[in-house]
């Protein structure tokens, strides 16, 4: 049976692991490549490395990053922040990355997306969507929550979908760094229209809140980043707490 | 031991290079003919799509080399369709390996996503390339199947059942990704390397 995953985001500033409460208040949470090995060991299913600072600040680490990832941990991950060209994913997937998600420059430039699915194949092109209730609608922001769109976040979801996508990494700006549970309500609604999986992030504080989400939610994977990595949220223990609520678990 | 790594236009290919050199051997990524001829072992990874990856492989007579080895072969995911006989991907031939026809997941119902994405459970039959597992979870990430046929040594099952682990004479495939799969995976490849 296909399990839930889950998967401990990292993001990552100047080649350090770093989580901000509403992406603004950054604190240093460790070395990113002994974090992935402690986690690939703990039972992470997957991990993401977001470098939350790629669209403001241009560097070239990310490469260096990905290859001494790769080199230590044998499970998947994906690799995002400030990805705009085929040129970039080209030498992330080169580098050992499994997948990388598009975020800001796929709103610019839709058809990148295209462009991507079809030279890479679907299933190794995540687009992330950070969204936000915003005037009574969910709307999309990008730059890392800074900037809001006028793209509302069920229509640009079925966008992506359609322009060939292979899995949405949907983050709730309003729970994220709450721990008050993740948006149930709009992950729900996401995974009922799509047919791509969907990673919930933003809000997951304890596992009632993951079963929550697999359940209510719908969605696939749930991500949660500075729970982990503070140990609030030991992953041994979420996985056999969920699977003894009946969410299949790779234990 | 001489391990060859296929050389071809699919993505991915540094994690399998990363995992062998994990298991203390460091192979030779090519597509040169007399290369993978030579080698002890040859591994055909991959993650791309079936017309584009079949069309490099003619490009180069490639196609032909590798459907006549007779050291121990080891496909993975798109390496374990492209083995079969066609796929609906573009609508390919392909190696011909495996008499099995790759086709495309289906929604039966609501919540049933493609890509098949995640980690599952595999079902599997008395194989060497399987030695020390028990229905193992491994790592997948596809569109594309191969049907169960007479030659499935594993069997995965996600909407339908699918040949997850297959072999024929020194030739065999799985279709999740054994250099992501953890230490299960690491088994998979370890027992590889022994056959």
């Amino acid at each position: 049976m296909l399990t839930k995953r889950i998967i401990p985001c990292l993001d990552i500033q100047e080649g350090r692991t770093v989580k901000g409460i509403n992406f603004l208040d950054l604190r240093d949470a460790g070395d990113p490549v002994e974090l992935a090995a402690y986690y690939s060991q703990q039972g992470a299913d997957e991990l993401v490395f977001l470098d939350i600072t790629a669209t403001v600040e241009k560097r070239k680490t990310l490469v260096d990053l990905v290859t001494k990832v790769a080199r230590e941990i044998n499970i998947p991950f994906t690799v995002g922040g400030g990805i705009s060209s085929e040129e970039d994913v080209q030498a992330l997937l080169q580098a050992g990355a499994d997948k990388v998600s598009v975020n800001s420059a796929a709103v610019k430039d839709p058809e990148l997306i295209n462009r991507l699915a079809g030279r890479f194949g679907s299933q190794c092109i995540v687009v992330a969507i950070d969204s936000k209730h915003y005037e009574g609608q969910h709307k999309v922001h990008t730059h890392g929550g800074r900037k809001p769109t006028e793209l509302n976040t069920m229509e640009w979801a079925q966008e992506v979908q359609d322009r060939g996508a292979g899995e949405i990494l949907l983050t709730s700006m309003d729970h994220d760094g709450t721990k008050s549970g993740f948006a149930n309500q709009l992950t729900a609604q996401l995974a009922a229209r799509l047919t791509i999986p969907i990673i919930a992030s933003g809000g997951g504080g304890n596992a009632a809140h993951f079963k929550e989400v697999f359940t209510a939610g719908g969605a696939d994977a749930a991500l949660a980043a500075s729970i982990f990595h503070f140990k609030e949220v030991a992953i041994p223990h979420l996985k056999s707490e969920l699977q003894a609520s009946n969410i299949p678990m790779r234990i | 031991m001489k391990v060859a790594v296929v050389k071809y236009n699919a993505g991915n290919i540094q994690s399998v290079i990363y995992a062998l050199q994990r298991l203390g051997v460091e192979p030779q990524y090519t597509d040169a003919p007399e290369e993978i001829i030579s080698a002890d072992k040859v591994i055909f990874p991959g993650q791309g799509e079936a017309s584009s990856a079949m069309r490099y492989l003619k490009d180069r007579g490639m196609d032909k080399v590798l459907s006549q080895l007779s050291q121990p072969f080891l496909g993975i995911c798109i390496g374990l369709q492209l083995m079969c006989a066609h796929s609906e991907e573009g609508d390919t031939q392909c190696l011909g390996i495996f008499d099995l026809q790759v086709k495309r997941f289906k929604a039966e119902r609501q919540n049933q996503k493609i890509p098949h994405m995640g980690w599952n459970s595999m079902q599997c039959r008395d194989n060497s390339l399987l030695q020390g597992l028990q229905d193992p979870y491994l790592y997948y990430v596809h569109s594309y199947y191969a049907e169960v046929g007479p030659q499935t040594i594993g069997t995965t099952e996600y909407i339908v059942p699918f040949s997850g682990a297959l072999n024929r004479d020194n030739y065999y495939a799985v279709q999740a990704h054994p250099e992501k799969s953890s230490s299960q995976g690491q088994r998979i490849l370890t027992n590889f390397l022994k056959l």
